[in-house]
């Protein structure tokens, strides 16, 4: 009873159109009250709100705000002078700056943003998977970690020829990824065990691990006092795709994997299955269909994806194993899933939405000095109103339809 | 309003199990022989294991107990072993394994695996009760948010933002009014709002609760950081310098050996904490409240038959649930440290929400599993400064695989309220 839900696919086909209503009249009115206005206007709501933060914490701001009632204009204009200042250095962290005198310079932010999205859509594509089949992945974070220990063992404590060496450290992090989301499966499966908890619970023994790893003779960087791992040799390393950038070969390989996904959920008998099991588990078995064998497959999978973001972390970015290589992506990958209505093209976009969030964050620190932690608050608050569009209904006094079930269905906690 | 009648729900969650199983007798037998090997036989024969019972403060000073290491670890494992033995005679009795029963043997495993650990070194007693009990009073008071929030039918991530909550609202508030009982007062506003928002989103709007959860957990995270490097950093002495709850010494109990000054010289918040699991302990399962509560989480359609608002009832548990997750974080600030730092409460809230599925969704229980968490954790650094054989790491770890073995249904299955997350939409 708790498991019955409805089917999530009906959140892409919103069923047959008026039969008078052209083309045009339906582009725009799914352009007006679908699934993109809900989230335009989210995203508008959240930086508002992310403003109005902004504005009420600076100093400069409160000062004036004392003597708010004798000359308000002071107030506002610095408010204004503050939000506009750290939304201006958003924007040129993370698509294009105008300062720059040549067009690769000043797309450099725009590859940033690549950069910060590919581990994003990576996680948030192992969290969606999971999703269609029922499963929430809470477990995202241990995943990421331990795809990242073995890719990064791979990496740095191997001597391999170039191609192999990288080859088999991306390899290495998708079996770790999967191996860790493989326990849930098989615990779901076999127990009925709830993947919330156990996933939550093994995120925590993940970051134990690396820690404890760590402090040992074949993890640690020689000489090093603090947790750190020896940086991985040039020939494990996911190669740079520009000058000048981050960007890496990473970003190629999850634009493949979005595609696998998408393959996978909507033209493979597998993906067939997998839905029809996050659909309605019980009509599945009744239907031939293994359940176990359904969530076994789909946390393997998904804690692959998810390993893939530490194989990007490990080989492409930092290059070398931290206590904090997962560096919350695993969690913020849930909001890009959940925001691109765990679909995989839908993920991409959001991972893109996010990763600029996180590029231009950086910019936004170091140049106006607002912490980038105002990235957390606008990434939440944006996911909680996609997620309740009756509130953006009532807050903008729009007509938006209801999204459909996908993330208003839930379930207990009971197997 | 109708008076609700005691047939419409369950009785207890305890139900007595019916068929055998032999999965308590066997992983008994495995541990106790673990430790027969490990801390017995393999143990170190020759040194002490030094206990200090006191504090140089205490009413009575107790002179430290030594005992031999080898002997009496081994004399600790057999006890075990015989346990598991007993246990095994139970079971093929076709008798259940009674919890008093798991209790002592956890609590001589525990000693064997002390004796052997502090093998030649010297720890107080004392000392670690009391580190246990601090580290355990953010995880009591998280669980007991999750108890109120899930046995009417509400999931619960969001622990561990309200914990996060109560502790940066508590610390800014007693730093700007100087008043540390305000700031107490603060942190349950401060679980309210994060409460009311799960609620309004989880009730109002029937999102999915998880995925509230998660995200509030977020929001506060993000939002409390922000917040923190924009003014509590730069401008401590005004925004951050609340200072720290003076300990209340109970007069006669603190002067129990050993225990007293354990339970009874602590802060105001520990006894809250006392009162507030004796009391939701009461009123959950002794009172006409705690029966509307549990049929709204077990049964919501045959609690709306009644009369009971189920939606109501869900909103006002999950607000209460937040103003005592909130409160319990201001221990954080204003009870152990006195001052806020960013991400403080480190995971506690999802331990304590482990706790309370250890605990099977009971007061009591999450009790004994909170200070069994804290008591985890506290050994870990202790043993940590002795220096042992195990990596402290792994002692971290503990309670969270125990949680994955409790769900995985190896020590005994663990049932959550029937209707948990799943939202009621009167049709």
């Amino acid at each position: 009873m708790s498991e019955s839900r409805q089917a999530p696919v009906s959140a892409e086909a919103p069923g047959e159109p008026p039969p008078a209503e052209s083309w045009s009249q339906r582009f725009i009115r799914e352009l007006t009250t679908g699934s993109a206005m809900v989230t335009f206007l989210a995203v508008v709501l959240a930086l508002a709100i992310g403003a109005v933060l902004i504005a009420v914490s600076d100093p400069e701001v409160q000062e004036r705000a004392g003597y708010f009632f004798s000359r308000p204009s002071d107030t506002l204009s610095a408010a204004w002078e503050s939000v506009s200042d750290a939304y201006a250095a958003l924007f040129t962290g993370s698509i294009i700056d105008f300062g720059e005198y040549t067009i690769g310079r000043a797309l450099r932010p725009f590859a940033e943003t690549l950069t910060n999205a590919a581990p994003l859509i990576a996680a948030g594509l192992g969290f969606g998977l999971a999703f269609r089949a029922g499963l929430f992945n809470i477990g995202g974070e241990g995943q990421i970690i331990v795809g990242a220990i073995f890719a990064g063992y791979v990496g740095f404590g191997m001597d391999l020829p170039i191609g192999i060496h990288l080859v088999l450290g991306v390899l290495a992090g998708l079996v770790g990824g999967a191996l860790w989301g493989g326990i849930v499966g098989v615990l779901k499966a076999r127990t009925g065990a709830h993947e919330v908890i156990v996933t939550i619970m093994l995120n925590y023994v993940a970051r134990f691990l690396i820690a404890f790893l760590l402090t040992t003779s074949v993890f640690q960087r020689a000489g090093a006092s603090n947790p750190v791992s020896p940086v991985v040799q040039d020939s494990g390393r996911l190669p740079v795709l520009f000058d000048s950038t981050r960007l890496h070969l990473g970003f190629i390989i999850v634009l493949l994997a979005a595609a696998f996904v998408w393959w996978l959920l909507s033209r493979s008998t597998i993906g067939f299955e997998l839905r029809a099991v996050g659909a309605n588990p019980h009509a599945a078995r009744t239907a031939g269909m293994s359940v176990s064998r359904a969530y076994i497959l789909v946390m393997l999978i998904a804690g692959s994806l998810s390993g893939l973001a530490g194989v990007m972390q490990v080989l492409g970015t930092e290059r070398y194993l931290t206590t904090g290589i997962s560096a919350g992506l695993g969690f913020d990958a849930i909001t890009v899933a959940l925001l691109g209505r765990t679909n995989p093209w839908g993920t991409v976009a959001a991972g893109l939405l996010f990763g600029a969030l996180r590029a231009g964050g950086v910019t936004m620190q170091a140049g106006t000095g607002t912490p980038i932690d105002i990235i957390l608050v606008i990434q939440s608050l944006i996911v909680l109103f996609i997620a309740a569009p009756p509130l953006v209904r009532a807050v903008f006094r729009v007509k938006v339809r209801d999204m459909g079930p996908a993330l208003e269905t839930s379930k207990g906690w009971g197997a | 309003m109708s008076t609700a009648t005691a047939t419409a729900v369950e009785p207890a969650p305890e139900t007595t199990v019916l068929r055998r199983s032999w999965k308590a007798p066997i992983w008994f037998a495995v541990f106790a022989a673990v430790a027969v090997i490990f801390f017995g036989i393999l143990g170190e024969w020759g040194d002490t294991s030094t206990f200090g019972l006191s504090t140089s403060s205490d009413a009575w000073e107790i002179e430290p107990v030594g005992v031999a290491s080898g002997p009496v670890g081994l004399a600790l494992s057999l006890l075990c072993a015989a346990i598991a033995v007993y246990a095994f005679v139970l079971v093929g009795r076709d008798r259940p394994v009674p919890i008093y029963l798991t209790a002592l043997y956890g609590v001589a495993f525990v000693l064997a695996f002390l004796v052997w650990a502090v093998a030649g070194e010297q720890v107080s007693l004392t000392n670690l009760l009391q580190g246990s009990l601090a580290l355990s009073v953010p995880l009591v008071f998280g669980a007991m948010s999750g108890v109120l929030c899930e046995r009417a039918g509400v999931i619960n991530i969001a622990i561990e933002g309200q914990l996060l909550a109560g502790a940066f609202l508590s610390a800014v508030v007693a730093s700007l009014t100087g008043n540390l009982y305000a700031g107490l007062l603060a942190a349950v506003v401060a679980g309210l709002l994060v409460g009311f928002v799960l609620a309004v989103f989880t009730i109002t709007y029937v999102v999915n609760q998880i995925i509230v959860g998660v995200v509030i957990n977020v929001l506060v995270l993000g939002a409390t950081n922000f917040l923190y490097s924009q003014l509590l950093a730069p401008e401590g002495a005004t925004w951050n310098s609340p200072g720290r709850l003076s300990r209340i010494e109970l007069p006669i109990l603190s002067d129990i050996p050993v225990i007293g000054p354990v339970l009874f010289d602590q802060t105001i918040i520990v006894y809250l904490m006392y009162v507030a699991v004796a009391l939701i302990h009461v009123a959950l399962f002794h009172s006409r409240w705690g029966l509307r509560v549990r049929a709204v989480g077990e049964h919501p359609k045959a609690a709306d038959t009644l009369g009971i608002q189920v939606n109501r009832t869900r909103f006002r548990n999950v607000l209460l649930g937040g103003m005592v997750a909130g409160f319990g974080g201001s221990f954080f600030t204003l009870g152990n440290v006195g001052s806020f730092s960013q991400e403080m409460s480190a995971g506690q809230g999802f331990i304590a929400l482990a706790a309370m599925i250890f605990g099977r969704w009971s007061p009591l229980g999450a009790l004994g599993a909170a200070l069994l968490f804290g008591f985890a954790n506290n050994l870990q650094s202790v043993l940590g400064i002795i220096g042992t054989p195990i990596p402290s790491e792994f002692m971290l770890m503990l309670p969270y695989i125990l949680t994955i073995f409790a769900v995985a249904g190896l020590v005994g299955r663990v049932r959550a309220p029937a209707a948990d997350g799943v939202p009621y939409v009167k049709s």
